[in-house]
């Protein structure tokens, strides 16, 4: 969530479901809601109800766009130049929130001389290495500061802010060369906004080019069609009214993925929509605890509670580490405690002030290391085990074949999951050994399969697309060797430390030092959930459980496994499992479940009241200030100081929380403001811009780059993930078509939970795409026929599905037809078809390491794909015909 | 059978006599489906839960009945679903007790064309192995003479419906143990 961390502080959504209700408009874009997300979508039909408008924004015309008031169909990739150009109207129409925008953002704030925008650079921005494929932040900056990012890309400041720490290469992607400094004093600030370089100028002049006609010919969304979304948002955004944006994965998706959510971010910002109810930006998780997965993360990049794990540097410790990270206002000037208390959590009592709290037992990194680098490096033979715990990449990753043959090099593979999914069985009967690519008697892949236990079978939380802990207790036993990942991390580690007991190697230190004391239970031994939730709570020095991250000590006598989640065992007590009905509360429903920060459901909801901490109007009052009291209070907690009053300013050397003023509602930025312009964290540009995906039948009409210049791409260069021309290179009409893929209410992600189920899958037996009508008759495709979809990486089947629900649209002056392919199939299963995500190559966002699936050029053609070595072959001519080698699609 | 029990034993008579005059509710039950009970209303408890699909987070009650789940309901109380399930949610059942899940650990040995069984505890101590092994064969203590401390013989991939509390074991142990490779679907 590097997006929506840069822009606010914070990588969550910055509101929550059932309060959307409250909202006058929803644009939904980048997901389909009522299909995929089908309970929640009640409440925008709460909002519909109460005179909402409700607008989708989607290529497809799905369940989502039936129930809402205009659907906008848009050609797959082109959701930047939509926003954008919403917010060149908002710019010139002068339809922002003046006093919010003025205040609550960096607006004011003005930028370096040095800084080049894409309108001086033809595309680009400043700093942008052409070796290195990497930019150089620094001409980004504030005048007379610099900012450190409180997410995203944080390791891009470290030079800086340690005076040197050369790195190893790779790492050093985007990081700080030459100038740069302590983020110290004010950011110089034109209160009038018209400074040339202030940041209100700079995002006109960079938004002017995103006019309603470059809406038309790139996204091919006709302008009477934009004019009315223009005015839907517009009118409902202001003191009295305020709307709301929902997205998911069809923004994330794409090598410029974290920019689309950027531009929402900007957009919501001068309406003046976040931090109120009604307002904000939802993002739309897919999975039980996605953002609980970044939370407490099980990401190369990040420790607990967003802080960033260490790289590779020739003077690594503590000190050098925390002055790097911190900032010097608001609350990550505390990271020393955050992180001390983390180090508490994992090793103990080992962990002193004398050996730096162990800082130096944490592994570093030396460039990325996301799950698609790590499948080159077990292709390369240097990774050579892997665990897969409730994950099917055979299916579910993007080119699912250099997965397979990731796997393929392993030496040892443990499966857990609940039934024999793809990724456990790709040696006996995948695709590779059908075209013969894998022979299995040739294969020397040891694999275990171990069976999961289910939700049912085990207690622990689950934190969901509102960042809400909700607690699950076990009802009954899991079967057989069924166990919870609970069970097989705990007794693994338990195993290994035994083994290594007598060990006096150093590097076997960490693992013996490790705080691994779990209560356990039953005949099973299973660990005891609950004392895992307490330690990721905290305690202190006397075992009291800590219920605020206030608490946090530099001093070693706090232990807290994730800082942002202190507070949700607070008095002892498990605040995840609290089940007040939600009938008996407020729409905020505080005493059900526990949300991070400190239960605060709306974030930034300082905003929410002006200047003086007075409501906007009545009809948007969340929280205020109650000057008799002397604090804070409303419908939710206040995500600002409870006793901060909003008259509070700064004196110039204070510095953490207490430098941020009473008027600056992003208390974990280091000016407090939304960045509308954002000068570090991000590795691909301060301010969004539209590039083509990486795969696309149009040149980019807006910049003479075609591509964003930063994705990651030559990293993946191999032979079964070749890349195809674009836009006018010779080659590109041989993939004249654009896919996108999606899910199904019936069936989830990669299939491993629904394809196994009987009722799911006589509800949706087969795997299909869904074409228009005249892209059957183009074709000669035939409704419920076959046909076969072909990009430069693999060919797979599918029935045909022909709606009129995909919308053919005029881009660029052409008729572009568009296909839909849901991803969630595979060999095995009741319902069984070929992976949506053979099609897509490994080329991804630089700043989130997430690949783009969903713009994809392809082809379709009738009937049945070729079975065996056939089916390699045809791609392989597709491939001749287009004139692939191995460099194109690479070009910067 | 009495009179009065035959004729109540009509179904026009009970429209009539009862106000159910089309014949819609109570008056066209059968016996056989007067005599049935829902699994819900027979189970021993209920046991607050959240649906482990999407992240919308929908509240769920889970029926027992001797030490096995019966039905799966929404749970009315919650305020984000007010007791909705969608087909995923109200098919949980299927997905905890049913006919596709494989409870026995499986193994396939290099080369080997057919699974294999082998005991829980066994394969346990097998894969401790291995980790060690692998481990120590990738330890990178520096990389171009800057330190590293770290492993790149294993990697980990985990699915997002983890529980919070099992990422948070996973990484502290996989980190401990020196690997960074650790990732997560929320990348993808």
């Amino acid at each position: 969530m590097p997006s929506l961390g840069t822009s606010f502080g914070r990588g969550g959504a910055t509101t929550f479901q059932q309060d959307l209700q409250n909202s006058d408009c929803i644009v939904i874009e980048g997901s389909n809601m009522a299909e995929c997300h089908p309970v929640g979508f009640q409440w925008v039909m709460e909002a519909k109800a109460k005179g909402a408008t409700v607008i989708h924004v989607d290529p497809r015309f799905t369940r989502t766009s039936a129930l809402a008031d205009l659907h906008v169909p848009l050609r797959a990739g082109s959701d930047i130049v939509f926003l954008g150009g919403i917010i060149n109207h908002v710019l010139s129409e002068e339809k922002y929130f003046r006093d919010y925008v003025l205040h609550y953002t960096n607006a004011a704030t003005i930028l370096t001389e040095e800084y080049r925008d894409t309108e001086d650079l033809d595309g680009v921005f400043s700093g942008l290495d052409t070796e290195e494929r990497a930019y150089d932040f620094h001409t980004w900056q504030y005048d007379g500061t610099e900012m450190r990012a409180a997410s995203g890309e944080r390791d891009q400041q470290y030079a800086d802010q340690t005076r040197g720490g050369e790195t190893v290469r790779q790492s050093a992607r985007g990081e700080a060369h030459g100038s740069g400094g302590a983020e110290v004093g004010n950011p110089v600030r034109d209160e009038t906004l018209t400074h040339e370089r202030c940041v209100f100028q700079v995002l006109k002049r960079h938004f002017a080019r995103y006019t309603a006609e470059m809406v038309e010919q790139i996204c091919g969304i006709p302008r009477d069609t934009f004019a009315r979304v223009c005015d839907a948002l517009t009118a409902n955004s202001g003191r009295d009214r305020t709307s709301a944006f929902v997205y998911s994965v069809g923004w994330t998706q794409h090598t410029v993925g974290a920019q689309y959510i950027r531009t929402a971010s900007i957009l919501q910002a001068l309406l003046g929509n976040i931090g109120r109810p009604g307002g904000g930006i939802l993002a739309l998780r897919g999975h039980a605890s996605i953002q609980g997965s970044t939370d407490i993360p099980t990401l190369f990049n990040l420790l607990p509670g967003y802080i960033p794990m260490p790289h590779a540097r020739s003077n690594t410790d503590l000190d050098s580490f925390v002055a790097a990270e911190s900032t010097h206002k608001g609350y990550w000037a505390n990271t020393r405690s955050y992180l001390v208390s983390l180090l508490k959590a994992y090793w103990g009592e080992a962990a002193t002030e004398e050996n730096d709290f162990c800082f130096d037992y944490l592994p570093r990194l030396t460039g990325s290391h996301s799950t698609y680098e790590t499948v080159l490096t077990q292709i390369a033979g240097d990774c050579e085990g892997y665990f897969l715990m409730g994950e099917n990449p055979a299916v579910g990753s993007a080119n699912a074949k250099l997965q397979r043959l990731g796997m393929a090099n392993l030496k040892w593979l443990v499966v857990r999951d609940l039934s024999l999914i793809e990724s456990a069985t790709w040696w006996r009967d995948g695709p590779e050994t059908e075209t013969g690519e894998i022979r299995t008697e040739d294969n020397a892949t040891e694999v275990f399969f171990l069976p999961a236990a289910a939700h049912t079978e085990k207690d622990g939380s689950f934190t969901n697309t509102q960042r809400m802990l909700q607690w699950h207790h076990q009802a009954v036993e899991p079967p057989g060797d069924a166990r919870s990942d609970l069970w097989f991390t705990f007794h693994l580690g338990r195993r290994i430390r035994q083994k290594l007991a007598d060990s006096t190697n150093d590097l076997d230190r960490p693992i013996l030092d490790l705080a691994w004391a779990y209560p356990t239970k039953g005949e099973i031994d299973e660990p005891d959930a609950d004392a895992v939730l307490a330690e990721i709570n905290g305690w202190d020095a006397n075992g009291i459980p800590l219920s605020s991250y206030e608490q946090l000590k530099t001093d070693g006598s706090t232990a807290c496994g994730c800082w942002i989640y202190c507070g949700v065992y607070a008095g002892g007590v498990n605040q995840a499992a609290r089940r007040k009905p939600g009938g008996e509360q407020n729409w905020v429903a505080g005493e059900w479940g526990w949300a991070w920060p400190a239960n605060r459901r709306i974030l930034y909801n300082r905003a929410s009241a002006d200047l003086d901490g007075k409501p906007w109007s009545e009809r948007k009052a969340l929280v205020w200030w109650d000057a008799e009291q002397g604090r804070w209070t409303g419908h939710d907690v206040a995500d600002f100081v409870a006793d901060k009053s909003p008259h509070y300013r700064p004196d110039d050397d204070a510095r953490g929380p207490r430098a941020l003023s009473g008027i600056d509602p992003f208390i974990m930025q280091g000016d407090g403001k939304a960045w509308l312009f954002v000068p570090a964290g991000l590795t691909d540009g301060p301010l969004p811009a539209h590039y083509e995906p990486q795969d696309s039948p149009f040149r980019n009409l807006l910049y003479r780059q075609q591509r964003n210049p930063v994705r990651e791409v030559t990293q993946f260069v191999h032979p079964d993930n070749r890349l195809q021309p674009s836009g006018d290179e010779p080659g590109s009409k041989v993939f004249p078509y654009v896919a996108t893929t999606y899910r199904l209410t019936e069936h989830h992600t990669a299939g491993g939970m629904s394809r196994w189920l009987p009722y799911l899958v006589e509800l949706q037996p087969e795997f299909f795409c869904e074409v228009s009508p005249e892209l059957a008759a183009e074709r000669g495709l035939k409704h419920i026929g076959w046909a076969t979809i072909v990009s430069a990486r693999a060919a797979i089947e599918a029935r045909v599905l022909v709606t009129e629900r995909m919308t053919p649209l005029i881009v660029q002056g052409r008729r572009l037809l568009q296909i839909g392919l849901p991803y969630h199939w595979g060999p095995n299963g009741y319902s069984v078809g070929d992976a949506a995500n053979e099609l897509a190559s490994v080329s991804l966002d630089p700043n989130s390491h997430i690949q783009e699936v969903k713009a994809l050029a392809c082809d379709i053609r009738p009937g049945r794909r070729p079975r065996g070595p056939d089916r390699v072959a045809l791609v392989r001519d597709y491939q001749r015909r287009a004139g692939i080698t191995e460099r194109t699609g690479t070009e910067m | 059978m009495g009179v009065r029990q035959w004729i109540e034993g009509w179904p026009v008579y009970r429209q009539f006599a009862h106000g159910d005059l089309l014949g819609r509710g109570a008056a066209v039950k059968s016996g056989a489906s007067d005599r049935l009970t829902a699994r819900t209303a027979t189970a021993d408890k209920v046991v607050k839960s959240v649906c482990p699909y999407c992240a919308v987070g929908c509240g769920q009650n889970v029926y027992v009945r001797d030490g096995a789940v019966v039905q799966v309901e929404g749970d009315p109380d919650s305020p984000v679903s007010r007791g909705r399930l969608c087909p995923k949610g109200s098919a949980t059942k299927q997905l905890v007790a049913g006919s596709g899940r494989v409870t026995q650990v499986l193994y396939r040995r290099p080369h080997g064309t057919e699974w294999e069984r082998l005991d829980l505890d066994t394969a346990m101590d097998m894969i401790a192995d291995r980790v060690i092994d692998s481990r120590r064969r990738g330890w990178q203590w520096d990389v171009d003479g800057v330190r590293t401390r770290r492993t790149m013989g294993f990697a980990s991939l985990g699915g997002a419906t983890l529980d919070n509390e099992e990422n948070y074991l996973i990484k502290k142990l996989f980190t401990a143990l020196g690997a960074i490779q650790i990732e997560n679907q929320a990348r993808i």
